[in-house]
């Protein structure tokens, strides 16, 4: 019994935490002025971060040499059967079937071209495949969960995958949808870019 | 023109270990090959502790400092060099690459590597650079390190070891911690 007992105080201790952080979490929120919009390096509800984080302000400096040429990837580098994340091994892993997709652009709205893209999640039952991930939940043979693509000439990238069970395990919220759609903004220093579809059309 | 807000980074977090490595990713060169040199050291956080879940990428440009434009960095039999690479952390904090040593990218330029570092419990990449070793005045010409006090500069330069080795750590908090960069057009 004591270790019954033991067991719900840990559990409930560990939910005052996450009470705490969620707190700390909205106050934050509450705080950022307007055009914040990268996550704060300092953040101490993550608790991770606390002796991971600088403390000196980041130094400005201009991109020069390597800086300015982004790498480069192409046919030889990804095969395109690494994009769909659910022929990776025999058979077919559980869960719900879903493609996502999505443009990748420059600050300029240009898209980003031959953009290696890379992606890893858990399986449908919320657990990564990776020795650290103690999470009580089973590991599915036919699901590793990592995937890569490069984007095409217009800066989409597409990945077959399922559904990733949330780490909470409240499926309940879940929604019956096929598709879904991530663009993501570059902002950078690479000279790199061709030129730019809305040039040209204008 | 339209000026977007660039997507939220995020932390890599702790699970990328299944995903983000692959075979050769820190062999820009093969090791022991004739010009080959060894970069490594440790990512410490605030308490001196090595940083076991921890990805530096870096790009650099060849012995000639010609930045290389070529595919190949996924799957380098047989690539040529790409100036690209990957290095997950060891249980320790410990990275390290094979690699050349980049020339200088312009005449009288210091040559460097850039660092991209990614962690579990960084919210955000950080950017730094390691620069080669050289004479104080090539060194005292770039304009990063000339505007950085004698203590901040020295931590931006690597060490040779006696092997020839070279050797740069990455403090991420502390009295040596790292200079990190932020580059125009970048938000704050």
């Amino acid at each position: 019994m004591k270790s019954v007992t033991s067991t719900i105080t840990s559990a409930r201790s560990a939910m005052a935490g996450q009470q705490d952080i969620s707190v700390e979490i909205e106050k934050i929120h509450a705080d950022a002025h307007v055009g914040e919009t990268q996550p704060r390096l300092d953040s101490p509800p993550y608790r991770s971060s606390l002796l991971r984080h600088p403390t000196k302000d980041l130094r400005h400096a201009d991109p020069e040499g390597a800086e300015l040429v982004a790498p480069v990837f192409g046919p030889s580098d990804v095969d395109p059967l690494e994009a769909d994340l659910n022929i990776q091994h025999g058979g077919e892993p559980i869960g719900e079937r879903i493609v996502v997709r999505g443009r990748i652009v420059d600050g300029d709205g240009c898209p980003v071209r031959h953009q290696l893209v890379e992606i890893w999640q858990a399986n449908a039952a919320g657990r990564y495949v990776h020795k650290r991930d103690q999470h009580p939940a089973p590991v599915d043979p036919n699901f590793t969960g990592v995937g890569r693509c490069l984007t095409d000439a217009d800066g989409w990238y597409s990945f077959t995958t399922i559904l990733v069970a949330s780490y909470d395990h409240d499926l309940s919220e879940h929604e019956w949808l096929l598709g879904y759609r991530w663009d993501i903004v570059l902002i950078g220093s690479h000279a790199t870019r061709m030129e730019c579809p809305e040039d040209t059309h204008a | 023109m339209p000026d977007l807000v660039a997507t939220p980074g995020q932390t890599v977090g702790p699970f990328f270990h299944h995903a983000l490595p692959f075979p050769g990713d820190r062999e820009l060169v093969p090791r022991g090959q004739a010009g080959s040199v060894r970069l490594h050291g440790y990512v410490y956080d605030g308490r001196g502790t090595g940083v076991p879940d921890a990805l530096l990428e870096i790009r650099q440009a060849d012995a000639g400092g010609a930045v290389p434009r070529v595919e190949g960095s996924l799957r380098r039999e047989g690539a040529p060099f790409t100036g690209w690479g990957r290095s997950s952390t060891d249980l320790t904090g410990h990275y390290w690459f094979s690699t050349l040593e980049p020339g200088p990218t312009h005449a009288g330029a210091a040559p460097c590597i850039a660092v991209t570092v990614f962690a579990r419990g960084l919210l955000n990449r950080l950017f730094t650079r390691v620069y080669l070793p050289a004479a104080l005045e090539v060194l005292d010409a770039d304009p990063l390190l000339s505007g950085l006090d004698a203590g901040r500069r020295e931590i931006m330069v690597a060490v040779r070891e006696p092997c020839g080795s070279l050797r740069f750590d990455i403090h991420l908090q502390g009295d040596r911690e790292s200079v990190f960069l932020t580059f125009p057009r970048h938000p704050e």
